[in-house]
C-alpha cells in the first residue's frame, strides 16, 4: 500500500499554525529576556555573593540542569495550583521556560564574568568609575561578548524545547499541530510541516543573533 | 476515586526507572555507533559526505526532539510499519543522539593537531589505520568529558517518550498523579529520581574535564 500524502488539511489551517508559531516566538523572546536578567543576577550572586546565596544558586542550577524540562513543567503547572496558585498554561509555560533557561544561562554568564581579568576592574577603580559603571562596562559587556555564541545557542535550544510545553496545552506551535492532527488525522503531513517551521525559526533566530552581535559587540579588542 | 500515595505507587515509579535507563542505554549506544560515522563523515575529505553529514546535524539540531519523535512515530505508518511508542522512542532518540554526538566528536577529531595526520600518512598509514591507531585514540581522550556530560541530556531526553505514550519514569509519574492527585509529591519524587541519575554523571563529567584539561600542553 502506498501512502497518499494530503497536505490540504495542513494548508487549510495555515492561519492557525502561524498564530501558534507567533506564540512560540513570543514565549521564547519573553523567556530569553527575563531569563537573561535572572541569569545575570544569579551569576553575580554566584561570583561575589555571600556563601548561603552562592549555595542556593548552585542548588538551583544543579537541580534544573539535572532534571527534564517536562518534569519541571509538570511541577509548575500541576504543582503550584495545589498551593493555591492557579496558572493558565501559557503563564505556566513562560515560568517554566524562564526557570529553565535561567539556570543554563547563569553558568554561561558566570564563565564570562570569570574570564574578566582582575586588572581590568582595578583599572576601572583607578579611573574613578562607580561600582555600577564598573559592573556594566567593564564586567558585564565584555563578559556577554565572550560568551555570546554559547548564550545564543542556548536561546535557540530554549525555543526548540518550548515545543515540550504543548504537554500542558499552551497554544504554541506544537499544541496547534496536535489540535490540527486530532481534527484531520493527517499526522505525518502536519508534523513534517511544523518541523520545517521550527527549522526556519531556528535559522531566523541565529540570523537575528548574528545581527545583534554586529550592532552591540563588533568593536575590536586589543588582547595583550 | 482518589488513591493515597503509598508504597505501591512509589514502587511503580521505581520500576519505571528501568525503562528510562534502558531507553537511555539504547539511545546512547545506537547514537554512539551512528554518531561515530557522522563524525567521520563530517571530518572526511570527500565533499558530498561532508555536505550530507552537515545537513543531518543541522536538521537534528535545528528542530525539536519532540517533533523528531512524532515524525518517527507517525512516519512509520506512512511507510506501512506499525511501530510501538517504545520502538519509535528508541529510534528517534538514537537518531537525535547520533547528530549531537557526531558534532561533539567532530570537534574532538579536529582537535588532534594536523601534524599527527601528516606524520601518520607519511608513515604510510591509510585512512583506516590512521584513524584507528593515530587519530581516534587521541581524540577519545578529549571526547570523554563532553560525552559523559551529553549522557545527562540523553537521560533527560527520554522523558519526551512520555508524550508519545511510552511508560517510562515521567509517564509513570503522570499515571500516578492522575490516580492520587498529589502533583508536588509525585513529580517531586520523579524529579528527585532523575536528579539521582543525572547528577553523578554531571559531576563525573566536570571532574574528568578538570583532569584532562590540567596536564595537557
Amino acid at each position: 500500500m502506498t501512502y497518499d500524502f494530503q497536505f490540504d488539511a495542513v494548508f487549510a489551517s495555515w492561519d492557525y499554525l502561524l498564530d501558534g508559531a507567533w506564540l512560540t516566538v513570543r514565549l521564547s523572546f519573553g523567556a530569553m529576556a527575563i531569563g537573561l536578567v535572572v541569569a545575570i543576577l544569579c551569576a553575580l550572586g554566584k561570583t561575589s555573593g555571600p556563601k548561603p546565596v552562592r549555595w542556593l544558586i548552585n542548588a538551583y542550577i544543579e537541580i534544573i540542569r539535572n532534571t527534564p524540562f517536562l518534569v519541571q513543567i509538570f511541577l509548575i503547572f500541576f504543582g503550584l495550583p495545589t498551593v493555591g496558585l492557579r496558572l493558565s498554561p501559557d503563564v505556566a509555560a513562560m515560568i517554566a521556560m524562564v526557570v529553565n533557561v535561567g539556570a543554563y544561562a547563569t553558568e554561561i554568564i558566570r564563565a564570562g564574568i570569570e574570564s574578566i581579568h582582575k586588572g581590568q576592574i582595578e583599572a576601572g577603580l583607578a579611573l574613578g568609575l562607580r561600582p555600577l559603571q564598573i559592573f556594566r562596562y567593564i564586567i558585564l559587556k565584555p563578559a556577554l561578548r565572550t560568551v555570546y555564541p554559547a548564550l545564543t545557542s542556548q536561546f535557540i535550544l530554549l525555543m526548540l524545547s518550548s515545543s515540550v510545553v504543548s504537554a500542558i496545552s499552551a497554544d504554541e506551535l506544537t499544541s496547534v499541530a496536535n489540535n490540527i492532527q486530532s481534527q484531520t488525522f493527517r499526522s505525518f503531513e502536519i508534523y513534517i510541516v511544523v518541523t520545517g517551521i521550527y527549522l526556519v525559526l531556528a535559522l531566523m533566530f541565529s540570523a537575528l543573533f548574528a545581527g545583534i552581535y554586529r550592532l552591540a559587540f563588533a568593536y575590536t579588542v586589543d588582547r595583550r | 476515586m482518589i488513591r493515597a500515595f503509598g508504597y505501591n505507587e512509589f514502587l511503580f515509579l521505581l520500576s519505571a526507572v528501568q525503562w528510562t535507563l534502558l531507553l537511555s542505554v539504547i539511545a546512547f549506544l545506537g547514537g554512539g555507533i551512528v554518531g561515530l560515522f557522522v563524525a567521520l563523515a563530517r571530518t572526511s575529505d570527500v565533499k558530498p559526505l561532508r555536505w550530507v553529514s552537515t545537513g543531518y546535524i543541522q536538521i537534528f539540531q535545528g528542530t525539536p526532539l519532540l517533533m523528531q519523535l512524532f515524525l518517527v512515530f507517525f512516519g512509520a505508518t506512512v511507510i506501512g510499519i506499525d511501530m510501538s511508542p517504545w520502538v519509535a522512542a528508541a529510534v528517534g532518540l538514537t537518531l537525535n543522539t547520533s547528530a549531537f554526538l557526531g558534532e561533539i566528536w567532530r570537534g574532538c577529531i579536529q582537535s588532534v593537531p594536523r601534524g599527527q595526520w601528516e606524520a601518520a600518512s607519511s608513515l604510510g598509514l591509510r585512512y583506516p589505520g590512521l584513524m584507528r591507531y593515530v587519530i581516534l585514540p587521541q581524540a577519545v581522550k578529549v571526547a570523554v568529558p563532553p560525552t559523559v556530560g551529553y549522557l545527562v541530556q540523553v537521560i533527560k531526553g527520554t522523558s519526551l517518550a512520555a508524550i508519545i505514550g511510552f511508560v517510562e519514569l515521567t509517564r509513570a509519574g503522570q499515571i500516578v498523579n492522575n490516580a492520587t492527585f498529589q502533583p508536588f509529591l509525585v513529580f517531586g519524587i520523579v524529579a528527585a529520581i532523575y536528579f539521582a541519575l543525572c547528577w553523578p554523571l554531571s559531576l563525573l563529567s566536570q571532574r574528568l574535564e578538570a583532569r584532562y584539561a590540567a596536564p595537557s600542553r
